[in-house]
């Protein structure tokens, strides 16, 4: 009890006098997750509209590997992508293993299933009434497809806000593929994990404050920008 | 330039049911057409084959305009509008709404912001613009459906049981800009009721589809 309540303390001192390297890490947290955020919505939304108004085949087995995928587990990933670009590995030339990049591609991996599975039930939760008055006011098949995003756009909003969580929260693969080396590829998470093992309380208490804290806020500032724009057309 | 359109022998079934069984008609020049039919001879589904959103098995379904078929494309399907029973309101203002179809035509700001303001003055829904569509009533939101019809001027205009939903007071309302758009803005209206004194007031004339097939009483 004594360490949690010296933990908190630490990390409102820690939050008071951020000094260069924690700043470093959160910084790092922050452009790592981020980075494969944005990346797995690329490229997962427009594979979500794809799955939502094409009919192809296996396209039903492309989805029930998707909903398996979201619940992929991090260290396998972590494994997979350190065997592809480990030295004797395909993608071994771009050395690219124990960098930022490396982590990106990983924690990418795990958003990629989680957006593009949920945008996907977003775009064919609209009614299909929307499909036909756009089509009824002269709209073109891609603005058809567009329309339909548009209306799914709340829905998308949170399949963006639970791949954020996946990758913020995210610390086998990175641990594995980005090595937690001091100053290049240690973000919070794998510092908590290496705090506590070297049996630091505190300070990975405090640092997991701090990165529940910025998860709160980055999910709070979606939230309301979501309600803002319910708001607007609903009042 | 008025759009000519003639229905010849068309034939439509929904899992070996027949629906339509050779219906023929033509709407040939502005004015008021009522369609009357009991639930189920197919007046929705013949709608929305004449707004080419659906398929139909065999016959004929041709547009003219001075004297040349049109061919099936998104140029003609821009040329006429269907307003569907259930008109699918888009999850934004009521001015975004009916701003769609001069949005997705890209005009430019200005135009689309005096004719938006022109239609929903048209079927007296000024005073919601800014508003929600999704809360208005059903009646409004049945005004909101032609006012976003109406606002990209088609030359033929199909309305799926306008009144269907509404109360007393919003069914006149809506035959009241039924009959301003045939008397001020020369439209061809073609619409379908169960209603025979609402066909009575609106109808140049009078429809009956009878087992797939169309007569005139």
């Amino acid at each position: 009890m004594t360490s949690i309540i010296q933990g908190f303390t630490q990390a409102f001192w820690l939050i008071l006098h951020l000094d260069a390297e924690l700043l470093a890490i959160i910084l790092l947290s922050v452009k790592v997750s981020g980075t494969a955020l944005v990346a797995a919505t690329i490229l997962g939304l427009p594979l979500s509209a794809l799955l939502g108004f094409k009919r192809f085949p296996l396209k039903g087995l492309m989805l029930s590997m998707l909903n398996t995928f979201m619940g992929l587990p991090p260290v396998v990933v972590g494994l997979l992508v350190y065997l592809l670009l480990s030295r004797s590995g395909p993608l071994g030339f771009m050395a690219l293993l124990y960098t930022p990049t490396a982590m990106i591609i990983a924690q990418s991996i795990l958003a990629f299933p989680i957006v593009t599975s949920l945008g996907h039930s977003a775009i064919i939760a609209v009614d299909p009434i929307i499909k036909q008055a756009s089509m009824t006011l002269g709209a073109s098949p891609l603005q058809v497809s567009w329309t339909i995003i548009r209306e799914a756009r709340y829905g998308i909003m949170s399949a963006i806000i639970a791949g954020f969580g996946r990758v913020m929260a995210e610390v086998g693969a990175i641990l594995i593929v980005g090595g937690n080396i001091a100053g290049f590829t240690r973000v919070m998470t794998t510092t908590i994990a290496l705090e506590t093992d070297k049996g630091n309380f505190e300070l990975a208490l405090a640092l997991g404050t701090i990165l529940l804290g910025i998860s709160l806020l980055i999910n709070l500032a979606l939230h309301f920008a979501q309600k803002r724009g319910m708001a607007q057309t609903r009042s | 330039m008025s759009l000519l359109l003639k229905v010849s022998d068309l034939w439509k079934q929904y899992n070996g049911s027949p629906v339509l069984q050779g219906a023929s008609f033509s709407f040939d020049g502005n004015g008021i057409y009522v369609l009357m039919g009991d639930n189920g001879t197919g007046k929705s589904t013949l709608f929305r084959i004449c707004a080419l959103l659906e398929q139909y098995d065999r016959g004929q379904v041709n547009y003219i305009s001075n004297g040349q078929l049109l061919p099936h494309d998104i140029e003609l399907r821009r040329k006429i509008t269907l307003v569907l029973p259930k008109i699918g309101v888009f999850n934004t203002t009521v001015f975004n709404n009916v701003a769609y179809g001069l949005k997705i035509r890209g005009l430019e700001k200005k135009e689309i912001s005096d004719r938006v303001a022109s239609a929903i003055d048209f079927v007296g829904l000024k005073h919601k613009k800014n508003q929600a569509a999704l809360s208005l009533s059903s009646g409004e939101t049945q005004r909101l459906g032609i006012a976003r019809a109406l606002v990209i001027n088609p030359q033929m205009l199909f309305l799926d049981e306008p009144a269907a939903f509404v109360d007393v007071k919003n069914r006149e309302i809506i035959e009241e800009i039924i009959l301003r758009l045939k008397k001020e803005r020369k439209s061809t209206v073609i619409l379908t009721t169960h209603d025979i004194r609402q066909a009575d007031r609106l109808a140049d004339r009078l429809l009956i589809l009878v087992q797939g097939r169309i007569t005139t009483p």
